[in-house]
């Protein structure tokens, strides 16, 4: 657990110097991911290497699991939190795997137990260790040397890490990639990390608490879905942008916003029956569910003309959408097949319920009300 | 290679390098040994029965050549055992204001002629090997010195921040990663030096110190053309010779992720 106290920073003399962080408090709870989000120029940095004492506050106070960082050994401190800086850093006189090992070195592990250590940390990210422990930087892609750089702060499996726009030098491709392997990761690690950030939409991927910062001062701490539905100052609604519920949406997961239990029909039904479903939930369109609980079809209230079965009034079902993933993706691929309503599946492909347009505003209604 | 070490110098340190002509002293004096050797060995073969008169120098040859490789490995010795460290030192954060000043007198120091120095040396310390290697050790400081510290100073400082926020100790900093990341361009000027130190040895006979400028001279004044051949081609050798091991050195010991020649 990180708390800060009114960190303050001011550089220069007191009075006539710029203070780069002005009476930040707030609280990351063991396990969580808090992301410090601003303008350029907005104190992110210094905030963070504050933590590590990297440069002393002038005035407040930082603790880390209840001690005051004041009173540790500056170099122990720093060997007990894993640091990424803002531009990756990696040495380039040493190897992948001695990069990797520099703090289990300076702690004085085993080698074999550090370099095994490190053959696993490659094995996670999907660099095989065979090929990768004896390169140098160099000879490494932006990419690989930016997760090189994350492995080398969780080498000594500190439970503290402080990582400045790791992501940074990175085309947004790649990035989201190594995003999700560190989320990953982050899954069983459960590291407390204060991360970098001035990206929107890496933050609310990453962070558990946002804390949005401008000219030094906290604007506000909040979770990213609170954020989103409640900026709190006219700066942060600018900050956040006009499509900030769009960004909200990836915050929620199709299993939460879905319709249960979906209406259906079956091809055998009347298409009256469809008809008369449709107007009473006016939904645009109703899914044809085939005897094995997979969708089979989809009727368009649009298209059905006269009688018949509803077999014969079915259309194809273009894109059917996981309940596990979120709605941004869901909406994507309902722009993509031009769907009003999707039939949402889970792993073996049964029907679990619909999207609709409507469900979809209605439950980010919902998490503005909620948060 | 030598082509690509040299514009790495100058790409790794540009401002330091340039204003004092480091890459342009480094070129010359990586050609001059070999264009020396390549005159010498080309006028020996043309000139009919040079070859078998300069042989006859054989016995000069070893005692002068001896004497001329124990100046070298003294003046040179002393420059790498003192140059080195004073460049570290002027590279530390607390001498950043002085090393600056502390250069340029240096600078302004390498363009007074080297037989100028061996001669105030003469003045000031009498004749003999002494004052040579003294001049000897002056004339070849510079480039030590100049190239540990832009070396140093070049290390990005982003590496020194990673360093330390990983917990490194200053001292460990300074071992881990500062001077490794130094150790080619250190290891340029040292091998720039030697070059100079090798060229300029045999105007240690001026002043008393024999070598094998002993026959170079003695070769002029006496308009002898074997015995100046017979001091110059070991002359050039040596040189060449130098540079290659150094170069050799450079190229085993400068870690390979920061090595440009590898
Ligand atoms: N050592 C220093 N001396 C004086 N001013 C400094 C120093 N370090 C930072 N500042 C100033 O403090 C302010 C905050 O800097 P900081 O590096 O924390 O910004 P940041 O939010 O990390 O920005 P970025 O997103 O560009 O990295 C800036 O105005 C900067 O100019
Ligand atoms: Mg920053």
């Amino acid at each position: 657990m990180i708390r800060l106290e009114n960190l303050t920073k001011t550089f220069g003399a007191a009075g006539s110097g710029i203070t780069a962080v002005d009476r930040v408090s707030f609280e990351v709870p063991e396990g969580e991911i808090c992301v410090l989000l601003g303008p350029s120029g907005c104190g992110k940095t210094t905030t963070m290497k504050m933590i590590n004492r990297l440069i002393e506050p002038t005035s407040g106070k930082v603790f880390i699991d209840g001690k005051d960082v004041t009173h540790i050994d500056p170099i122990q401190l720093r060997r007990s939190i894993g640091y990424v800086i803002q531009q990756i850093g990696l040495f380039p006189n040493k190897t992948v795997a001695d990069n990797i090992c520099v703090v289990p070195d300076l702690l004085g592990w085993d080698r074999k137990k550090s370099r095994t250590r490190a053959a696993e940390l490659l094995e996670m990210v999907g660099l095989q260790p065979d090929t990768f422990m004896k390169r140098y930087p160099k000879e490494l892609s932006g990419g690989q040397q930016q997760r090189v750089g994350v492995l080398r702060a969780l080498a000594a499996d500190a439970p503290v890490m402080l990582m400045d726009e790791p992501f940074g030098a990175i085309d947004p491709i790649n990035r989201e990639v190594i995003q999700d392997e560190f989320l990953r990761m982050q899954k069983t690690l459960r590291k407390t990390v204060i991360f970098v950030s001035h990206d929107l939409d890496e933050a609310v991927k990453m962070a558990d608490k946002i804390a949005i910062f401008r000219a030094g001062r906290l604007e506000q701490f909040a979770s990213p879905e609170h954020l989103l539905s409640n900026p709190a100052t006219p700066f942060i609604e600018t900050f956040l942008g006009t499509d900030r519920s769009l960004k909200l949406l990836r915050l929620v997961q199709v299993a939460d916003a879905m319709l249960t239990p979906a209406d259906t029909v079956r091809p055998e039904d009347p298409v009256a029956k469809a008809r008369d479903l449709m107007e009473k939930s006016g939904h645009p369109a109703i899914i044809m569910s085939n005897g094995d609980g997979r969708p089979g079809g989809i009727i368009l209230a649009s298209r059905i003309t006269g009688q018949g079965s509803c077999r014969e009034a079915a259309e194809p079902v273009r894109a059917t959408v996981p309940v596990k993933v979120d709605l941004r993706s869901a909406v994507a691929l309902m722009f993509t097949h031009d769907m009003p309503v999707i039939p949402c599946v889970d792993e073996d492909g049964k029907l679990q319920g619909v999207l609709t347009y409507r469900s979809i505003v209605r439950s980010l209604a919902n998490s503005k009300i909620a948060a | 290679m030598s082509d690509v070490s040299v514009d790495k110098v100058a790409g790794t340190a540009p401002r330091l390098a340039l204003r004092g002509g480091t890459g342009r002293a480094y070129k010359l004096g990586r050609l001059i040994p070999w264009l020396v050797l390549i005159a010498a060995v080309g006028i020996w073969w043309f000139t009919g029965d040079t070859p078998e008169d300069i042989l006859t120098y054989q016995e000069d040859i070893v005692y002068l050549g001896g004497q001329h490789i124990a100046l070298v490995a003294y003046a040179g010795g002393l420059a790498l055992i003192t140059g080195i460290p004073a460049g570290m030192i002027l590279s530390r954060p607390a001498f950043r204001r002085s090393s600056e000043i502390v250069l340029q007198v240096f600078n302004l120091g390498s363009t007074i002629p080297t037989l100028a120095i061996i001669a105030l040396c003469m003045t000031a310390l009498g004749i003999g090997t002494m004052p040579a290697v003294f001049g000897l050790w002056m004339a070849t400081l510079l480039p030590i010195v100049r190239n540990t510290y832009t070396g140093l100073r070049n290390v990005p400082k982003m590496l020194i921040e990673a360093a330390q926020g990983m917990g490194m100790t200053p001292r460990q900093i300074f071992w881990r990663v500062e001077f490794p990341n130094a150790l080619f361009v250190i290891f340029s000027g040292i091998r720039t030096a030697l070059a100079i130190c090798v060229g300029t040895a045999p105007l240690a006979f001026l002043i008393g110190a024999g070598g094998l400028g002993e026959l170079i001279f003695t070769g002029i004044a006496l308009d002898e053309l074997p015995m100046l051949l017979a001091g110059v081609i070991p002359t050039a050798l040596l040189a060449v010779l130098t540079d290659f091991i150094v170069g050799q050195l450079q190229y085993w010991l400068v870690p390979k992720g920061i090595n440009p020649l590898r």
